[in-house]
């Protein structure tokens, strides 16, 4: 039984009581309000799904396969009635007025809502530092950023405030915090988990991602979560999980094993040597471009976020930046409605989809991404799992970065390959003396289910 | 110049036209998202809207699979080739009518490829536009300026409504052919039954690119003449840019390549936007959207299951000879041509002649007039089948044809019936036939004169006599009573 299983039986059976659950996770919640994990807390919402939830057991209605877990999720999840502010000035006051799919389906489980986590603006970042709302702080140190985007939703789960939490991983935003927060996160193959009701970051590698503290927590919730969705056309149903019924065979990536931080390199040894104890067949792997991937996916989803963003024009909903023409208040809307890096995001993706520079950058990094795609096949006709460390380092000093947006798009270095592959990959907290390290472990498409179960097989490696 | 050119020529200078048009699909919902597709016939703005028409967050496009269909049923009705694998683009602007701040189409793989239309303009000749393409895209919302106001007023009933955009190649010539295949694509499309036809609605909506040039083999600089929403106005566009960019030319000047627009009041193109301000785009595949692929199996059920094509119609007409501007009116009518389309095949080409001309004759009369409907007439197809074949053996005149069509298509009379009762009444009696044609006869010196002349004539005398009888008088009787007296 996993842990949240775990949780909602004994809510079933009597021994847990929501209010009190949700009650103590408020407590905590609001202890940890130095470290500004969210955006907002949903107090009376939360108490009333939790009283709701007893009165049901009390009839002894059937209750769902989450009942009583309270969870987060990050502020880029659209929730009917309340604010989704996705961090940006331009969403301060703006009210969803329908639920995304994935946030239905768990509040369809009986979970309760806890609040809305914090994220760098629209997404666009790796500490959660690009936040209209401040900087999250790493539960481990608070002196530390939480790695982003989804630095609100890992830090909740790093600070006990709840088992579970939803955030969204496009280049490594669920990994990479997941990794510096010392918690498990889990990018599933895209188009596993709906989008719709998500404010889209880059839409060919966005995902749906659950923060957990253990793999076969992320399992569950992924069982829960998957399957197609009429409103999003790129997802699919799951077929059943490929069993091995063997011992596994994993690759080393020979490009990510260099210019680690010591900390991290002494900690990813260590996981391999205990898996080669294990007996399972190490290699080591190479994938020639992947080095080149970082570029790849920052010409692609700038240009994607430059589109995404175009939306936001102040006309419909959102802030209005001012009054005058259409053209006066469009443009007031967005000097005012968007962070810098957003706007070094359309900028940049603008730039490379204008005619003459279509062809140099973006159709070069579409073929990159085809490349690359082909380089994880050719590699996983050898090995069951590639790996490597998610992060070359362990969590940064908060402002350590931000004056340098280059230095921060180097955090993503080893996590966006796998977004642009599409395929699944897991971060999971490495066992360390010192600041939290994570492993990813990437699997080809639609094996989620195995990946989840290799993590869970090293996780409780000797 | 190429010989087959030169009648074209305007003082010297080629004209070439392309044409884009806007087909509205006539789909149950919009393009990407299951709000209803209501944009022409709405009682207020902005109540057909959903999250992703108004561009909310979070919000997805899914495609219409009705869209599709219909667009495949569109380019079958072109004869043109439906793309294996066909995807989605997003073009990038501004404007208050583009919620999404990118109007979702297919820039790179079309649904529709290359197709090629014959335009007959007579019985023996004809004229070729190839089909550049055609390709799915959502349509904007509208902006109402009022007078006076420093504002405008926006409208999204109509945003994600579906478009198929059919373009066509260079290879018009003239303001004739350019209305001519406006007129086609219009009959094309509503015999495939993916669009109203309400051109006052917008229903299609045609840009005609338009250059002159003196060198052969070139093309001129064109001008995009946009939002035409008649055949008309086609024509007269196009032959207003025609001579203003001859004057142009002739001036010593340069034609600019710009949008213009059109003034139906002066009859005048007018300049819009040059080429110097035109956007970039950015053109980018839908990254919301995977590829649609499109199987030589769907392809082939959708070819089974499309209404019969315009060139079928043609061919079928052409078989029973039916003159050609008959046949043409016929196309103009869906119903009429479904309804001689239902005739057997192998139907004598005499009786088929005479159900078509009824049809674009008294009938089509009777449905202007408001009197019936095309569903009586469809109803009334075997009592129609019926009078056509008792017509062709001469069992009754054309008089009480004119008479029993009414009665057919008003009431659902049997024509079997009527002629029964005609015949009750009948003037069958020599005698009596040849007492009535001799008083005409009398007079009508004039006629006789002339019929003695030319028999040719005879059929005025024959008329007076079913006049004089009410109608009632053996027609094959009275010809042979007329044929006699003139011979003595």
């Amino acid at each position: 039984m996993t842990g949240l299983e775990q949780i909602a039986a004994q809510t079933k059976a009597g021994q847990l009581k929501p209010s009190q659950v949700v009650r103590e996770a408020l407590d905590k919640a609001a202890a940890c309000e130095p470290l500004n994990i969210f955006t907002e807390v949903l107090t009376d919402s939360a108490l009333g799904q939790a009283r709701d939830l007893e009165d049901r057991l009390a009839r002894g209605e059937p209750v769902g396969k989450l009942a009583g877990v309270p969870f987060c999720v990050k502020d880029n999840f659209l929730y009917r009635g309340t604010t989704t502010t996705a961090a940006a000035p331009f969403l301060l006051d703006f009210t969803a007025p329908y639920t995304a799919t994935c946030l239905k389906k768990i509040l369809a489980e009986d979970a309760i809502l806890l609040g809305k986590t914090n994220l760098d603006a629209f997404a666009h970042g790796t500490s959660t530092e690009n936040s209209y709302f401040g900087p999250t702080k790493n539960p481990r140190d608070p002196s530390l950023t939480p790695g982003g985007s989804s630095g609100g939703s890992a830090a909740a789960v790093a600070a006990d405030i709840c088992p579970f939490a939803l955030g969204t991983d496009t280049g490594g935003s669920v990994r990479l915090p997941a990794s510096f927060c010392g918690v498990f996160g889990f990018k599933p193959t895209y188009g596993l988990l709906s989008r719709y009701g998500i404010v889209a970051m880059a839409s060919s590698t966005d995902c749906v991602s659950p923060v957990t503290r253990s793999p076969a927590d992320a399992a569950y919730l992924t069982r829960i979560l998957a399957g197609a969705d009429p409103l999003d056309g790129t997802t699919f149903d799951a077929g059943p999980d490929p069993v091995l019924g063997r011992t596994p065979k994993v690759g080393v990536v020979k490009e990510f094993n260099t210019g680690l931080q010591p900390e991290v390199g002494r900690a990813f040894e260590a996981v391999l040597d205990r898996i080669k104890s294990a007996g399972w067949q190490v290699s080591e792997v190479s994938l020639p471009d992947i080095g080149l991937a970082l570029a790849c996916y920052y010409v692609l989803v700038s240009a994607e976020v430059s589109s995404n963003l175009s939306r936001y024009d102040g006309l419909r909903y959102g802030a209005r930046g001012g009054e005058g023409d259409w053209e006066a208040v469009v443009g007031s809307s967005r000097a005012g409605g968007f962070m810098a890096e957003n706007k070094r995001r359309i900028m940049l993706g603008t730039y490379v989809l204008s005619q003459g520079y279509y062809e140099a950058y973006y159709q070069q990094a579409q073929k990159l991404r085809t490349l690359l795609i082909r380089q994880f096949e050719t590699a996983f006709r050898d090995v069951d799992a590639l790996l490597s460390p998610v992060s070359p380092t362990t969590a940064f000093k908060l402002g350590e970065k931000t004056a340098d947006p280059l230095q921060m798009y180097m955090a993503d270095l080893m996590t966006v390959a796998a977004s642009l592959a599409g395929i699944p990959a897991a971060s999971l907290p490495l066992p360390v003396s010192g600041l939290p390290v994570g492993l990813q472990i990437m699997t080809p498409q639609k094996t989620d289910g195995m990946n989840l179960r290799l993590a869970e097989e090293v996780g409780k490696l000797p | 110049m190429a010989g087959a050119l030169q009648r074209y020529l305007v003082e010297g200078y080629l004209p070439s036209i392309g044409i884009e048009c806007h087909v509205q699909l006539k789909t149950k919902t919009k393009l990407f998202t299951a709000v209803a597709n209501e944009s022409g016939l709405s009682p207020a703005p902005n109540i057909h809207v959903g999250p992703l028409c108004l561009g909310l967050p979070g919000t997805l496009p899914v495609v219409n699979e009705e869209a599709v269909r219909l667009g495949i049923w569109a380019g079958l009705a072109l004869g043109a080739e439906i793309a294996a694998e066909t995807k989605f683009d997003r073009k990038h602007y501004f404007y208050p009518d583009l919620p999404l701040g990118y109007q979702i189409s297919q820039h790179y793989q079309p649904l529709v490829g290359a197709g090629r239309l014959e335009i007959p303009i007579s019985e023996t000749e004809s004229f070729t536009v190839r089909v550049q393409r055609a390709h799915l895209e959502a349509d904007a919302g509208k902006l109402t300026h009022r007078a006076g106001e420093d504002f405008s007023l926006v409208d999204l009933n109509r945003v994600g409504s579906p478009l198929l955009e059919i373009v066509s190649e260079p290879d018009m010539h003239s303001p004739a052919e350019a209305k001519r295949y406006a007129k086609e694509l219009y009959l094309r499309m509503i015999h495939a039954e993916v669009c109203d036809g309400d051109l006052f609605a917008g229903n299609l909506r045609f840009d005609v690119n338009v250059s002159v040039s003196n060198e052969p083999g070139k093309l001129g600089v064109r001008t995009e003449t946009k939002n035409l929403n008649s055949f008309r106005f086609v024509e007269q566009a196009v032959e207003h840019e025609i001579r203003r960019q001859i004057g142009v030319l002739k001036g010593g000047e340069r034609v600019v390549q710009e949008t213009r627009g059109w003034d139906e009041t002066s009859k005048r193109t007018f300049s819009q936007r040059s080429k110097e301000d035109a956007q970039d785009y950015r053109y980018m595949p839908d990254p919301d959207i995977p590829p649609l692929v499109i199987t030589k199996e769907q392809i082939d059920k959708e070819k089974a299951a499309l209404p019969a094509t315009v060139p079928a119609i043609r061919a079928r007409l052409q078989a029973w000879r039916i003159p050609f501007k008959t046949g043409e009116t016929v196309l103009d009518y869906p119903e009429a041509s479904a309804l001689l389309c239902g005739l057997p095949e192998g139907l004598d080409p005499g009786v088929a002649k005479f159900v078509a001309n009824w049809l674009v004759g008294d009938i089509l009369a009777l449905i202007k007039q408001g009197e019936v409907g095309w569903p009586d007439v469809l109803e009334a197809r075997p009592a129609l089948l019926a009078l056509a074949k008792m017509r062709h053996a001469d069992q009754v005149s054309s008089q009480a044809v004119k008479d029993w069509l009414p009665k057919l298509v008003l009431e659902q009379a049997d024509p079997a019936e009527l002629l029964a009762a005609a015949g009750e009444g009948r003037i069958a009696d020599e005698a009596t036939l040849k007492a009535m044609a001799e008083e005409v006869f009398k007079a009508h010196p004039k006629a006789v004169a002339d019929a003695r002349a030319d028999r040719k004539a005879a059929g005025f005398l024959i008329g007076q006599i079913m006049k004089a009888s009410a109608g009632q008088a053996d027609p094959k009787l009275a010809a042979a009573l007329v044929d006699k007296l003139l011979g003595e």
